[in-house]
């Protein structure tokens, strides 16, 4: 390379504060932080003096692509959004257009998505609390974690033939129903799941080490959450008990019984534990589901949106017409706009949706938590350690997919 | 009570716009950019709207004012959220920051002013976030063409 390549950002503070202060840039690519973010510290000795996170290294243009395809050819994009809970992507995204539709989903599809909502949950703050617990050297937890959440993957895999990225939504319903057996597996892992995870408890909960590490660390008081807009495991871990599940129920929420485990301190400590509380609420209310779920069909009968069966398509003109125009001209949603929002793993994630009614939107805006949640980061690292920024940066759980757009 | 919200909210905060409808668990308010700051204000310290969800903007290329900007909030005492939408006009696309009032304004307001160029009036800070410094245009003004490529790093052939 002969020029100096440019940089991308320009630092919001250029000069030290200080004689004896040092400014260090971390990141966008370092081996200790997973997720392309870049962190400018200006640091005295180990001791964080102030930050300015920067991110965007992923933005692959999202919403702009959003308006040059047909509404059903979103869902696999929305997968890409948050790729570790991809499902709540899939079911926001498609409750936001049925809404614009003005449509009802089947019984059985409203239990379905609930569950595989709390499925998703669960794979998430497993990823989360691995990874946490892995960057602070336990790899035996790390193992646990991970293996259990696998066999989730190749779970939901033999539901919906992908491991990460399901596209398993459907504007009006779901891809396909459950497999033979499936509910049964899901049983099994659920004992798996107990198993592990309560070694996990009896490894970290009360190791002096993790707890040195963890309390009092990444602290965010609640005016502070919620001035900065957090939402989800966050502002819970401050000891706000705010779920959308609970305040606006979507979906079953509103007849399942579950509690919202909230925090004391609002520290590293209280975000780990209220994940971990979180994920055994999901595997009640996921027993619960599996318990509720009725029988009838998953997708509702509305040819605006639902695809004709192919043995029709193959017969009669009709259907076959409505598959075509389905595919090219893409669902008729109706002109209006809508705010979607449910609570996805990481706090609530908002689809802002316009339509002019046509086949394509004239506008999709996704609040990704992991952004907003990016704009409170020099809150819990101003202050702290140089090394406990990547234990508090892996307990917001940024999702660059999801942050970047 | 969603309702008696609205009409409450409405004879209150903007009796000037009377626009205010319910959309999809949503009350809409449609303002003039000087009703914005005042509003928010007794949205925020009257109603309790606490939390400042989101802020964007929607392009019209062929209305006069074009671009309209759109606020989500959320209360702690109520489910509703609210919406409150902003006309402006492409010549002087700006509105008042609200980072005086929620911490988390001055981040989002920064995504704004990357992807539409609304300025802010009263954030100091609209470095872009989402794009790079030296990128020119706004992606997602309609007029800004989708296959547009602005590479930081020279392609290698």
């Amino acid at each position: 390379m002969d020029t100096p390549l440019p940089n991308p950002v320009r630092s919001i503070f250029g000069t030290p504060l200080r004689e004896d202060s040092v400014i260090v840039n971390i990141g966008p690519s370092h081996p200790a932080t997973h997720g392309t973010v870049q962190i400018i510290a200006e640091l005295d000795g180990e001791r964080v003096l102030r930050t300015d996170v920067h991110c965007g290294y992923l933005h692959r243009g999202f919403e702009k692509e959003c308006e040059d395809h047909t509404w059903h050819n979103l869902i696999p994009y929305v997968d890409r959004l948050n790729y570790v809970s991809a499902l709540v992507n899939d079911f926001a995204y498609c409750d936001g257009v049925e809404q614009l539709m003005g449509i009802e989903i089947t019984p059985r599809c409203r239990y379905l998505r609930t569950l595989l909502s709390e499925y998703s949950r669960l794979v998430d703050h497993l990823t989360c609390v691995a990874a946490g617990l892995m960057e602070m050297g336990a790899m035996t937890a790390f193992l646990y974690l991970v293996m259990v959440r696998d066999f989730m993957y190749e779970h939901l895999a033999a539901l919906t033939g992908a491991r990460v990225t399901y596209t398993y939504g459907r504007i009006g319903g779901l891809a396909r129903d459950l497999p033979e057996g499936w509910l049964a597996r899901l049983e099994e892992i659920l004992v798996q799941y107990e198993d592990f995870v309560a070694r996990v408890h009896a490894l970290v909960d009360r190791n002096r080490i993790f707890i040195d590490r963890l309390r009092g660390v990444g602290v965010i008081s609640t005016a502070d959450a919620l001035s900065f807009g957090c939402t989800g495991p966050i502002l819970r871990s401050t000891g706000l008990a705010r779920d959308l599940r609970k305040d606006a129920p979507y979906l079953a929420y509103a007849e399942l019984d579950f509690d919202v485990p909230v925090g004391i301190a609002g520290d590293n400590y209280d975000r780990y534990f209220v994940r971990m509380r979180e994920m055994d609420e999901s595997v009640y209310m996921m027993r619960q589901l599996a318990q509720m779920l009725p029988e009838g069909p998953i997708n509702v009968d509305d040819r605006r949106c639902t695809f004709p069966d192919k043995e029709r398509v193959y017969r009669e003109i009709e259907s076959l017409i409505n598959h075509f125009k389905l595919v090219m001209d893409g669902p008729a949603v109706p002109a209006g706009e809508v705010y979607c929002a449910h609570e996805a793993p990481n706090g609530e994630l908002g689809f802002y949706m316009v339509s002019t009614g046509g086949g394509m939107p004239w506008k999709v805006h996704v609040r990704s938590p992991s952004f907003v949640h990016m704009g409170a980061a020099s809150r819990m690292l101003d202050g702290g350690q140089l090394a406990d920024i990547v234990p508090t940066f892996g307990s917001i759980n940024m999702i660059g997919g999801e942050c970047d757009r | 009570m969603a309702t008696d919200l609205l009409e409450s909210l409405q004879q209150q905060i903007v009796p000037a716009a009377g626009a205010a409808t319910l959309s999809h668990g949503c009350l809409v308010f449609s303002l003039a950019p000087e009703e914005l700051m005042p509003t928010v204000r007794r949205l925020k310290e009257e109603f309790g709207y606490d939390l400042f969800l989101d802020v964007t903007a929607v392009d019209w290329p062929a209305d006069a004012l074009r671009f309209e900007v759109v606020h989500h909030f959320a209360s702690s005492r109520q489910p509703l959220r609210v919406r409150l939408k902003t006309r402006v006009a492409a010549a002087d696309p700006s509105v008042d920051s609200l980072a005086k009032l929620y911490g988390s304004a001055a981040f989002m307001e920064r995504e704004c002013h990357d992807m539409y160029g609304i300025a802010f009036r009263g954030n100091h800070d609209l470095r872009p976030i989402l794009l790079y410094e030296g990128f020119t245009g706004h992606p997602l003004r309609k007029d800004y063409p989708k296959g547009r490529e602005q590479p930081l790093v020279p392609y290698r052939n």
